[in-house]
Protein backbone atom coordinates (compact mmCIF):
# COMPACT_ATOMS: atom_id res chain seq x y z
CA UNK A 1 0.00 0.00 0.00
CA UNK A 2 3.04 2.42 0.57
CA UNK A 3 4.81 1.24 -2.56
CA UNK A 4 1.36 2.01 -4.13
CA UNK A 5 0.81 5.56 -3.07
CA UNK A 6 4.24 6.30 -3.19
CA UNK A 7 4.24 5.05 -6.58
CA UNK A 8 1.36 7.42 -7.26
CA UNK A 9 2.13 10.76 -10.04
CA UNK A 10 -0.52 13.03 -9.67
CA UNK A 11 1.21 14.46 -12.77
CA UNK A 12 0.18 11.09 -14.45
CA UNK A 13 -3.07 11.07 -13.00
CA UNK A 14 -3.71 14.76 -14.31
CA UNK A 15 -2.52 13.59 -18.01
CA UNK A 16 -4.63 10.98 -17.62
CA UNK A 17 -7.73 12.76 -16.74
CA UNK A 18 -7.12 15.27 -19.26
CA UNK A 19 -6.26 13.13 -21.96
CA UNK A 20 -9.43 10.13 -21.22
CA UNK A 21 -11.74 13.00 -21.10
CA UNK A 22 -10.71 14.76 -24.04
CA UNK A 23 -10.46 11.57 -26.08
CA UNK A 24 -13.99 10.93 -24.77
CA UNK A 25 -15.52 14.02 -25.48
CA UNK A 26 -14.19 14.05 -28.86
CA UNK A 27 -14.63 10.48 -29.77
CA UNK A 28 -18.37 10.54 -28.69
CA UNK A 29 -18.92 13.73 -30.67
CA UNK A 30 -16.81 12.52 -34.28
CA UNK A 31 -16.91 8.55 -33.59
CA UNK A 32 -19.61 7.30 -31.21
CA UNK A 33 -22.62 8.55 -31.95
CA UNK A 34 -22.45 8.42 -35.71
CA UNK A 35 -21.05 4.68 -35.56
CA UNK A 36 -24.04 4.03 -33.26
CA UNK A 37 -25.86 5.59 -35.48
CA UNK A 38 -25.38 4.48 -38.57
CA UNK A 39 -25.24 1.01 -36.56
CA UNK A 40 -28.94 1.64 -35.80
CA UNK A 41 -30.30 2.76 -38.70
CA UNK A 42 -28.65 0.02 -40.22
CA UNK A 43 -30.52 -2.21 -38.26
CA UNK A 44 -33.14 -0.95 -38.18
CA UNK A 45 -33.29 -1.09 -42.06
CA UNK A 46 -32.72 -4.46 -41.78
CA UNK A 47 -35.63 -4.93 -39.49
CA UNK A 48 -38.41 -3.12 -41.45
CA UNK A 49 -36.78 -4.96 -44.41
CA UNK A 50 -37.29 -8.01 -43.07
CA UNK A 51 -40.66 -7.61 -41.86
CA UNK A 52 -42.01 -6.17 -45.30
CA UNK A 53 -40.52 -9.04 -46.48
CA UNK A 54 -42.50 -11.41 -44.08
CA UNK A 55 -45.11 -9.50 -44.89
CA UNK A 56 -44.78 -9.30 -48.76
CA UNK A 57 -44.66 -13.58 -47.87
CA UNK A 58 -47.79 -13.47 -46.32
CA UNK A 59 -49.46 -11.56 -48.60
CA UNK A 60 -48.29 -13.82 -51.43
CA UNK A 61 -49.51 -16.51 -49.65
CA UNK A 62 -52.79 -14.97 -49.41
CA UNK A 63 -52.74 -13.77 -53.12
CA UNK A 64 -52.21 -17.09 -54.04
CA UNK A 65 -55.05 -18.73 -51.92
CA UNK A 66 -57.39 -16.15 -53.57
CA UNK A 67 -56.12 -17.00 -56.86
CA UNK A 68 -56.59 -20.58 -56.09
CA UNK A 69 -59.84 -20.19 -54.82
CA UNK A 70 -61.01 -17.62 -58.18
CA UNK A 71 -59.50 -20.54 -60.16
CA UNK A 72 -61.48 -23.30 -58.20
CA UNK A 73 -64.55 -20.99 -58.60
CA UNK A 74 -64.24 -20.36 -62.48
CA UNK A 75 -63.71 -23.79 -63.05
CA UNK A 76 -67.07 -24.62 -60.95
CA UNK A 77 -68.51 -21.98 -63.16
CA UNK A 78 -67.31 -23.57 -65.96
CA UNK A 79 -68.32 -26.80 -65.40
CA UNK A 80 -72.02 -25.37 -64.33
CA UNK A 81 -72.08 -23.58 -67.17
CA UNK A 82 -71.27 -26.84 -69.52
CA UNK A 83 -73.66 -28.55 -67.42
CA UNK A 84 -76.56 -26.13 -67.98
CA UNK A 85 -75.28 -25.81 -71.90
CA UNK A 86 -75.94 -29.62 -72.32
CA UNK A 87 -79.00 -29.93 -70.30
CA UNK A 88 -80.02 -26.94 -72.75
CA UNK A 89 -79.21 -28.64 -75.99
CA UNK A 90 -80.64 -31.63 -75.06
CA UNK A 91 -84.16 -29.94 -73.79
CA UNK A 92 -83.76 -27.97 -76.91
CA UNK A 93 -83.64 -31.25 -78.83
CA UNK A 94 -86.54 -32.72 -77.34
CA UNK A 95 -88.75 -29.88 -77.36
CA UNK A 96 -87.71 -29.77 -81.28
CA UNK A 97 -88.45 -33.00 -81.35
CA UNK A 98 -91.84 -33.34 -79.67
CA UNK A 99 -92.54 -30.18 -82.14
CA UNK A 100 -91.72 -31.45 -85.23
CA UNK A 101 -94.00 -35.15 -84.07
CA UNK A 102 -97.34 -32.95 -82.97
CA UNK A 103 -96.77 -30.91 -86.20
CA UNK A 104 -96.06 -34.34 -87.96
CA UNK A 105 -99.32 -35.63 -87.31
CA UNK A 106 -101.07 -32.23 -87.63
CA UNK A 107 -100.21 -32.67 -90.91
CA UNK A 108 -100.69 -36.31 -91.36
CA UNK A 109 -104.07 -36.04 -89.77
CA UNK A 110 -104.90 -32.71 -92.38
CA UNK A 111 -103.83 -34.95 -95.49
CA UNK A 112 -106.21 -37.63 -93.97
CA UNK A 113 -109.35 -35.48 -93.73
CA UNK A 114 -108.82 -34.00 -96.80
CA UNK A 115 -107.64 -37.44 -98.86
CA UNK A 116 -110.91 -38.39 -97.29
CA UNK A 117 -113.11 -35.81 -98.42
CA UNK A 118 -111.26 -35.76 -101.89
CA UNK A 119 -112.34 -39.47 -101.95
CA UNK A 120 -116.03 -38.20 -100.85
CA UNK A 121 -116.39 -35.98 -103.40
CA UNK A 122 -114.70 -38.04 -106.14
CA UNK A 123 -117.22 -41.04 -105.06
CA UNK A 124 -120.48 -39.04 -105.18
CA UNK A 125 -119.27 -37.46 -108.80
CA UNK A 126 -118.76 -40.74 -109.77
CA UNK A 127 -121.82 -42.03 -108.75
CA UNK A 128 -123.57 -39.21 -110.46
CA UNK A 129 -121.74 -39.60 -113.52
CA UNK A 130 -122.66 -43.52 -113.11
CA UNK A 131 -126.57 -42.20 -112.73
CA UNK A 132 -126.73 -39.99 -115.60
CA UNK A 133 -124.99 -42.57 -117.83
CA UNK A 134 -126.82 -45.50 -116.46
CA UNK A 135 -130.14 -42.97 -117.35
CA UNK A 136 -129.22 -41.75 -120.82
CA UNK A 137 -128.38 -45.60 -121.37
CA UNK A 138 -131.80 -46.53 -120.17
CA UNK A 139 -133.02 -43.32 -122.85
CA UNK A 140 -131.48 -45.13 -125.54
CA UNK A 141 -132.48 -48.49 -124.72
CA UNK A 142 -135.82 -47.47 -124.54
CA UNK A 143 -136.00 -45.24 -127.27
CA UNK A 144 -134.75 -47.76 -129.62
CA UNK A 145 -137.20 -50.49 -127.89
CA UNK A 146 -140.06 -48.30 -128.75
CA UNK A 147 -138.89 -47.45 -132.13
CA UNK A 148 -142.68 -49.46 -133.80
CA UNK A 149 -146.32 -48.93 -133.58
CA UNK A 150 -146.20 -52.82 -132.56
CA UNK A 151 -143.85 -52.75 -129.99
CA UNK A 152 -145.33 -49.53 -128.03
CA UNK A 153 -148.95 -51.78 -128.74
CA UNK A 154 -147.06 -54.97 -127.33
CA UNK A 155 -145.85 -53.30 -123.93
CA UNK A 156 -148.73 -51.70 -123.05
CA UNK A 157 -150.40 -55.17 -123.74
CA UNK A 158 -147.58 -56.94 -121.74
CA UNK A 159 -148.50 -53.91 -119.33
CA UNK A 160 -152.32 -54.08 -119.15
CA UNK A 161 -151.79 -58.07 -118.66
CA UNK A 162 -150.02 -57.29 -115.53
CA UNK A 163 -152.59 -55.39 -114.04
CA UNK A 164 -155.42 -56.97 -112.68
CA UNK A 165 -158.14 -55.69 -112.77
CA UNK A 166 -160.15 -55.51 -109.50
CA UNK B 1 5.00 -49.34 -25.10
CA UNK B 2 4.21 -46.00 -25.68
CA UNK B 3 3.40 -45.35 -22.02
CA UNK B 4 6.54 -46.18 -21.28
CA UNK B 5 8.03 -44.13 -24.06
CA UNK B 6 5.85 -41.01 -22.34
CA UNK B 7 7.31 -41.69 -19.18
CA UNK B 8 11.58 -41.78 -20.48
CA UNK B 9 10.46 -37.88 -22.12
CA UNK B 10 9.33 -37.08 -18.79
CA UNK B 11 11.81 -38.20 -16.87
CA UNK B 12 14.58 -36.40 -19.04
CA UNK B 13 13.03 -33.18 -18.71
CA UNK B 14 12.76 -33.61 -14.97
CA UNK B 15 16.64 -34.18 -15.26
CA UNK B 16 17.21 -31.66 -17.58
CA UNK B 17 15.27 -28.95 -15.90
CA UNK B 18 16.89 -29.75 -12.12
CA UNK B 19 20.45 -29.84 -13.65
CA UNK B 20 19.84 -26.36 -15.40
CA UNK B 21 18.45 -25.19 -12.09
CA UNK B 22 21.58 -26.26 -10.49
CA UNK B 23 23.77 -24.90 -13.30
CA UNK B 24 22.05 -21.75 -12.43
CA UNK B 25 23.35 -21.87 -8.93
CA UNK B 26 26.52 -22.83 -9.46
CA UNK B 27 26.99 -19.58 -12.02
CA UNK B 28 25.34 -17.38 -9.51
CA UNK B 29 27.81 -18.84 -6.56
CA UNK B 30 30.66 -17.62 -9.04
CA UNK B 31 30.08 -14.04 -8.99
CA UNK B 32 27.61 -13.47 -11.80
CA UNK B 33 24.84 -13.04 -8.66
CA UNK B 34 24.49 -9.63 -9.53
CA UNK B 35 22.81 -10.37 -13.48
CA UNK B 36 19.73 -11.42 -10.93
CA UNK B 37 19.74 -8.32 -8.87
CA UNK B 38 20.35 -6.30 -12.40
CA UNK B 39 17.13 -8.11 -13.79
CA UNK B 40 15.30 -7.54 -10.97
CA UNK B 41 16.47 -3.76 -11.08
CA UNK B 42 15.61 -3.54 -15.32
CA UNK B 43 12.32 -5.16 -13.99
CA UNK B 44 11.81 -2.32 -11.11
CA UNK B 45 12.33 0.37 -13.98
CA UNK B 46 10.18 -1.10 -16.39
CA UNK B 47 7.02 -0.82 -14.16
CA UNK B 48 7.45 2.80 -13.16
CA UNK B 49 6.94 5.93 -15.25
CA UNK B 50 9.77 7.47 -16.77
CA UNK B 51 10.87 11.10 -18.29
CA UNK B 52 11.98 9.82 -21.47
CA UNK B 53 11.73 6.96 -24.06
CA UNK B 54 13.87 5.01 -23.49
CA UNK B 55 13.85 2.05 -26.15
CA UNK B 56 16.67 0.07 -25.34
CA UNK B 57 20.24 0.89 -23.06
CA UNK B 58 23.39 -0.22 -22.66
CA UNK B 59 24.63 -0.33 -19.08
CA UNK B 60 28.67 -1.72 -19.72
CA UNK B 61 28.71 1.31 -22.47
CA UNK B 62 26.75 3.37 -20.49
CA UNK B 63 24.50 4.25 -23.99
CA UNK B 64 20.92 4.83 -24.17
CA UNK B 65 19.11 4.87 -27.53
CA UNK B 66 15.63 6.74 -27.01
CA UNK B 67 14.54 10.15 -26.99
CA UNK B 68 14.13 13.04 -24.45
CA UNK B 69 10.68 14.38 -23.88
CA UNK B 70 9.47 17.67 -22.05
CA UNK B 71 9.54 17.97 -18.31
CA UNK B 72 6.77 20.32 -16.66
CA UNK B 73 7.31 21.37 -13.36
CA UNK B 74 5.29 23.60 -10.79
CA UNK B 75 7.58 25.50 -8.31
CA UNK B 76 6.66 28.67 -7.83
CA UNK B 77 5.98 28.79 -11.74
CA UNK B 78 6.20 26.95 -14.34
CA UNK B 79 9.35 25.16 -15.45
CA UNK B 80 9.81 23.58 -18.71
CA UNK B 81 12.75 21.94 -20.10
CA UNK B 82 14.12 18.95 -21.77
CA UNK B 83 14.29 15.69 -19.61
CA UNK B 84 17.85 14.95 -21.37
CA UNK B 85 19.18 17.53 -19.10
CA UNK B 86 19.04 14.77 -16.45
CA UNK B 87 21.26 12.50 -18.57
CA UNK B 88 19.33 9.45 -17.32
CA UNK B 89 19.29 10.50 -13.77
CA UNK B 90 23.55 10.92 -13.85
CA UNK B 91 23.61 14.48 -13.17
CA UNK B 92 21.67 17.80 -11.42
CA UNK B 93 19.37 19.99 -13.97
CA UNK B 94 19.50 23.41 -13.55
CA UNK B 95 16.72 25.59 -14.29
CA UNK B 96 16.57 29.02 -13.89
CA UNK B 97 18.79 28.89 -10.37
CA UNK B 98 16.78 25.48 -9.26
CA UNK B 99 18.31 22.26 -8.81
CA UNK B 100 16.74 18.75 -9.66
CA UNK B 101 17.76 15.05 -9.71
CA UNK B 102 15.92 12.35 -10.77
CA UNK B 103 16.03 9.74 -8.54
CA UNK B 104 13.86 6.32 -8.79
CA UNK B 105 11.75 7.93 -11.56
CA UNK B 106 11.24 10.87 -9.36
CA UNK B 107 12.37 14.39 -9.71
CA UNK B 108 13.34 16.00 -6.34
CA UNK B 109 15.12 19.69 -5.69
CA UNK B 110 17.92 19.53 -4.11
CA UNK B 111 21.29 21.91 -4.30
CA UNK B 112 23.80 22.18 -6.55
CA UNK B 113 25.92 18.93 -6.19
CA UNK B 114 22.74 17.03 -5.69
CA UNK B 115 22.68 15.29 -2.60
CA UNK B 116 19.70 13.86 -1.48
CA UNK B 117 18.95 13.49 2.02
CA UNK B 118 17.20 9.95 3.16
CA UNK B 119 15.53 9.35 6.23
CA UNK B 120 15.94 6.20 8.56
CA UNK B 121 13.70 3.85 5.98
CA UNK B 122 16.03 4.96 2.80
CA UNK B 123 13.49 7.12 1.09
CA UNK B 124 14.47 10.47 -0.03
CA UNK B 125 13.30 13.38 1.98
CA UNK B 126 14.01 15.88 -0.16
CA UNK B 127 11.33 18.66 -1.76
CA UNK B 128 9.08 17.44 -4.61
CA UNK B 129 8.37 19.80 -7.06
CA UNK B 130 4.40 19.12 -8.71
CA UNK B 131 5.30 17.07 -11.78
CA UNK B 132 3.24 17.42 -14.82
CA UNK B 133 6.14 16.34 -17.43
CA UNK B 134 5.17 14.59 -20.19
CA UNK B 135 6.46 11.30 -19.21
CA UNK B 136 6.44 8.30 -21.07
CA UNK B 137 3.60 6.60 -20.32
CA UNK B 138 1.93 10.32 -21.15
CA UNK B 139 3.02 10.18 -24.59
CA UNK B 140 1.59 6.25 -24.81
CA UNK B 141 -1.84 7.89 -24.05
CA UNK B 142 -1.56 10.54 -26.39
CA UNK B 143 -0.68 8.16 -28.89
CA UNK B 144 -3.20 5.48 -28.46
CA UNK B 145 -5.27 8.90 -28.15
CA UNK B 146 -4.67 9.96 -31.72
CA UNK B 147 -4.90 6.05 -32.77
CA UNK B 148 -8.07 5.74 -31.44
CA UNK B 149 -9.41 9.09 -32.85
CA UNK B 150 -8.40 8.01 -36.02
CA UNK B 151 -9.50 4.93 -36.25
CA UNK B 152 -13.31 5.12 -34.96
CA UNK B 153 -13.61 8.78 -36.71
CA UNK B 154 -12.49 6.35 -39.73
CA UNK B 155 -15.36 4.10 -39.17
CA UNK B 156 -17.70 6.65 -38.84
CA UNK B 157 -16.91 8.23 -42.24
CA UNK B 158 -16.83 4.61 -43.51
CA UNK B 159 -20.75 4.52 -43.09
CA UNK B 160 -21.56 7.49 -44.89
CA UNK B 161 -18.95 6.56 -47.96
CA UNK B 162 -20.64 2.89 -48.12
CA UNK B 163 -23.88 2.30 -47.84
CA UNK B 164 -23.39 1.54 -44.11
CA UNK B 165 -20.92 -0.82 -44.33
CA UNK B 166 -17.80 -0.28 -42.77
CA UNK B 167 -14.37 -0.57 -44.90
CA UNK B 168 -10.83 -1.77 -43.89
CA UNK B 169 -10.20 -1.42 -40.35
CA UNK B 170 -13.63 -0.77 -39.39
CA UNK B 171 -14.50 -4.45 -40.29
CA UNK B 172 -12.66 -6.13 -37.11
CA UNK B 173 -13.50 -2.73 -34.83
CA UNK B 174 -17.44 -2.92 -35.73
CA UNK B 175 -17.82 -6.00 -33.87
CA UNK B 176 -16.13 -5.10 -31.07
CA UNK B 177 -18.27 -1.49 -30.58
CA UNK B 178 -21.59 -3.99 -30.93
CA UNK B 179 -20.09 -6.27 -28.76
CA UNK B 180 -19.72 -3.55 -25.76
CA UNK B 181 -22.92 -2.32 -26.70
CA UNK B 182 -25.13 -5.64 -27.12
CA UNK B 183 -22.80 -7.77 -24.66
CA UNK B 184 -21.81 -4.94 -21.69
CA UNK B 185 -24.11 -2.14 -22.81
CA UNK B 186 -27.34 -3.47 -22.37
CA UNK B 187 -27.40 -6.53 -20.19
CA UNK B 188 -26.07 -4.54 -17.16
CA UNK B 189 -27.80 -0.97 -18.01
CA UNK B 190 -30.95 -1.73 -19.63
CA UNK B 191 -32.24 -1.08 -23.02
CA UNK B 192 -33.80 2.41 -22.17
CA UNK B 193 -31.05 4.14 -20.73
CA UNK B 194 -27.87 2.75 -21.74
CA UNK B 195 -27.45 5.29 -24.22
CA UNK B 196 -25.76 7.78 -22.22
CA UNK B 197 -22.61 5.36 -21.13
CA UNK B 198 -21.92 4.07 -24.10
CA UNK B 199 -19.70 7.02 -24.80
CA UNK B 200 -17.73 6.17 -21.53
CA UNK B 201 -17.82 2.43 -21.78
CA UNK B 202 -16.86 2.62 -25.70
CA UNK B 203 -13.74 4.49 -24.46
CA UNK B 204 -12.76 3.57 -22.00
CA UNK B 205 -12.83 -0.58 -23.06
CA UNK B 206 -10.53 0.37 -26.21
CA UNK B 207 -8.50 3.11 -24.36
CA UNK B 208 -7.46 0.35 -22.06
CA UNK B 209 -7.34 -2.75 -24.35
CA UNK B 210 -5.02 -0.85 -27.00
CA UNK B 211 -2.59 0.38 -23.67
CA UNK B 212 -2.53 -3.03 -22.26
CA UNK B 213 -1.52 -4.54 -25.84
CA UNK B 214 0.79 -1.74 -26.21
CA UNK B 215 2.17 -2.89 -22.57
CA UNK B 216 3.24 -6.33 -24.58
CA UNK B 217 4.79 -4.32 -27.14
CA UNK B 218 9.05 -4.38 -26.85
CA UNK B 219 7.88 0.09 -26.20
CA UNK B 220 7.91 -1.85 -22.63
CA UNK B 221 5.65 0.94 -21.75
CA UNK B 222 3.44 0.13 -18.47
CA UNK B 223 0.46 2.60 -18.44
CA UNK B 224 -2.66 0.56 -17.14
CA UNK B 225 -0.01 -0.94 -14.74
CA UNK B 226 0.26 2.52 -13.20
CA UNK B 227 -2.06 3.21 -10.24
CA UNK B 228 -2.41 6.65 -11.06
CA UNK B 229 -3.42 5.84 -14.80
CA UNK B 230 -6.11 3.10 -12.91
CA UNK B 231 -6.77 5.46 -10.07
CA UNK B 232 -8.26 7.95 -12.92
CA UNK B 233 -9.94 5.36 -14.68
CA UNK B 234 -11.98 4.08 -11.46
CA UNK B 235 -12.63 7.69 -10.05
CA UNK B 236 -14.31 8.48 -13.19
CA UNK B 237 -16.35 5.34 -13.16
CA UNK B 238 -17.42 6.23 -9.52
CA UNK B 239 -18.25 9.97 -10.62
CA UNK B 240 -20.34 8.37 -13.24
CA UNK B 241 -21.94 6.34 -11.35
CA UNK B 242 -22.94 8.39 -8.24
CA UNK B 243 -23.66 11.48 -10.21
CA UNK B 244 -26.52 9.30 -12.46
CA UNK B 245 -27.75 7.76 -10.02
CA UNK B 246 -31.31 7.91 -8.91
CA UNK B 247 -33.55 8.10 -5.83
CA UNK B 248 -33.74 4.04 -5.67
CA UNK B 249 -30.35 3.98 -5.73
CA UNK B 250 -29.50 6.10 -3.02
CA UNK B 251 -32.46 4.73 -0.82
CA UNK B 252 -31.22 0.98 -1.34
CA UNK B 253 -27.37 2.47 0.19
CA UNK B 254 -28.85 4.65 3.31
CA UNK B 255 -32.40 3.66 4.18
CA UNK B 256 -32.29 -0.56 2.76
CA UNK B 257 -35.92 -1.16 2.06
CA UNK B 258 -37.55 -4.33 3.04
CA UNK B 259 -35.24 -5.13 6.47
CA UNK B 260 -36.00 -4.07 10.06
CA UNK B 261 -34.88 -0.97 11.42
CA UNK B 262 -32.30 -1.71 13.29
CA UNK B 263 -30.76 -3.63 10.36
CA UNK B 264 -31.28 -0.33 8.20
CA UNK B 265 -29.24 1.23 10.67
CA UNK B 266 -26.06 -1.76 10.19
CA UNK B 267 -26.49 -1.56 6.96
CA UNK B 268 -26.32 2.01 5.94
CA UNK B 269 -22.59 2.45 6.50
CA UNK B 270 -21.91 -1.15 5.04
CA UNK B 271 -23.59 -0.03 1.72
CA UNK B 272 -21.60 3.60 1.96
CA UNK B 273 -18.26 1.90 1.85
CA UNK B 274 -19.38 -0.53 -0.83
CA UNK B 275 -19.98 2.61 -2.71
CA UNK B 276 -16.07 3.63 -2.91
CA UNK B 277 -14.89 -0.08 -2.33
CA UNK B 278 -16.61 -1.13 -5.65
CA UNK B 279 -14.19 1.69 -8.16
CA UNK B 280 -11.22 0.80 -5.61
CA UNK B 281 -11.68 -2.59 -6.50
CA UNK B 282 -11.92 -1.82 -10.21
CA UNK B 283 -8.78 0.69 -9.79
CA UNK B 284 -6.85 -2.29 -8.12
CA UNK B 285 -7.87 -5.07 -10.11
CA UNK B 286 -6.66 -3.76 -13.23
CA UNK B 287 -3.13 -2.47 -12.00
CA UNK B 288 -2.44 -5.96 -10.61
CA UNK B 289 -3.46 -7.83 -13.38
CA UNK B 290 -1.19 -5.76 -15.94
CA UNK B 291 1.74 -5.35 -13.05
CA UNK B 292 1.55 -8.93 -12.04
CA UNK B 293 1.15 -9.84 -15.80
CA UNK B 294 4.45 -7.75 -17.33
CA UNK B 295 6.69 -8.78 -13.84
CA UNK B 296 5.86 -12.82 -14.45
CA UNK B 297 6.72 -12.18 -18.39
CA UNK B 298 10.06 -10.22 -17.59
CA UNK B 299 11.24 -12.71 -15.35
CA UNK B 300 10.54 -15.40 -17.54
CA UNK B 301 12.71 -13.52 -19.99
CA UNK B 302 15.04 -12.40 -17.51
CA UNK B 303 15.60 -16.31 -16.74
CA UNK B 304 16.61 -17.06 -20.67
CA UNK B 305 19.82 -15.07 -19.53
CA UNK B 306 20.19 -16.86 -16.12
CA UNK B 307 20.06 -20.12 -17.43
CA UNK B 308 22.77 -19.80 -20.21
CA UNK B 309 22.11 -23.22 -21.32
CA UNK B 310 20.78 -24.65 -24.72
CA UNK B 311 17.70 -26.46 -22.46
CA UNK B 312 16.99 -24.31 -19.83
CA UNK B 313 17.37 -20.92 -21.83
CA UNK B 314 15.21 -22.81 -24.76
CA UNK B 315 12.46 -23.40 -22.11
CA UNK B 316 12.09 -20.24 -20.60
CA UNK B 317 11.56 -18.90 -24.15
CA UNK B 318 8.63 -21.33 -24.82
CA UNK B 319 7.70 -20.68 -21.15
CA UNK B 320 7.78 -16.99 -22.57
CA UNK B 321 6.24 -17.24 -25.80
CA UNK B 322 3.07 -19.24 -23.92
CA UNK B 323 2.96 -16.85 -21.40
CA UNK B 324 3.01 -13.80 -24.06
CA UNK B 325 0.07 -15.20 -25.92
CA UNK B 326 -1.94 -15.43 -22.19
CA UNK B 327 -1.05 -11.95 -21.37
CA UNK B 328 -2.65 -11.39 -25.13
CA UNK B 329 -5.86 -12.84 -23.31
CA UNK B 330 -5.37 -10.96 -20.57
CA UNK B 331 -5.28 -7.60 -22.60
CA UNK B 332 -8.26 -8.13 -24.14
CA UNK B 333 -9.81 -9.59 -20.95
CA UNK B 334 -8.77 -6.87 -18.09
CA UNK B 335 -10.52 -4.34 -20.65
CA UNK B 336 -13.60 -6.67 -20.60
CA UNK B 337 -13.80 -7.06 -16.76
CA UNK B 338 -12.92 -3.25 -16.30
CA UNK B 339 -16.13 -1.91 -18.48
CA UNK B 340 -18.23 -4.93 -17.63
CA UNK B 341 -17.67 -3.53 -14.24
CA UNK B 342 -18.67 -0.08 -14.60
CA UNK B 343 -21.57 -0.89 -16.97
CA UNK B 344 -22.53 -3.35 -13.95
CA UNK B 345 -22.37 -0.33 -11.58
CA UNK B 346 -23.82 2.06 -13.69
CA UNK B 347 -27.11 -0.49 -13.97
CA UNK B 348 -27.53 -0.44 -10.27
CA UNK B 349 -27.26 3.20 -10.34
CA UNK B 350 -30.09 3.23 -12.73
CA UNK B 351 -32.05 0.33 -11.16
CA UNK B 352 -35.94 0.99 -10.32
CA UNK B 353 -37.77 -0.21 -7.50
CA UNK B 354 -39.25 -3.21 -8.02
CA UNK B 355 -40.59 -4.25 -4.52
Amino acid sequence: MEKLINDFSFGLFFWQILIFVGLLLLLRKFAWKPILDAVNNREEGIKNALESAEEAKKEMQNLQADNERILNEARAERDGMLKEARQLKENMIADAKTEAQTEADKIVAQAQATIASEKKAAIADLKNQVAGLSVEIAEKMLKKELSGNDKQLELVESMLEDVTLN
Amino acid sequence: MQKSTVVKILLIFILIFTSSNLFAKETEKEGKGDLKSEIKEFINHHLQDSHDFTLFSDKEANSHVGFPLPVILWDNGLKVFSSSKFHHGETVAEVDGNFYKLYHSKIYKTDAAGTITYDEEHHATNAKPLDFSITKNVVSMLLIGLLMFFMFRGLAKSYKKNNSIPTGVGRFLEPLVLFVRDEIAIPNIGEKKYKKYMSFLLTVFFFIWFLNLLGMTPLGVNVTGNIAVTFALALLTFLITNLTANKNYWGHIFWMPGVPTFMKVVLAPIELLGVFIKPFSLMIRLYANMTAGHVVLMSIIGMIFLFKSWIGSPLSFGLAFALSILELLVAALQAYIFTMLSALYFGMANEEAHH
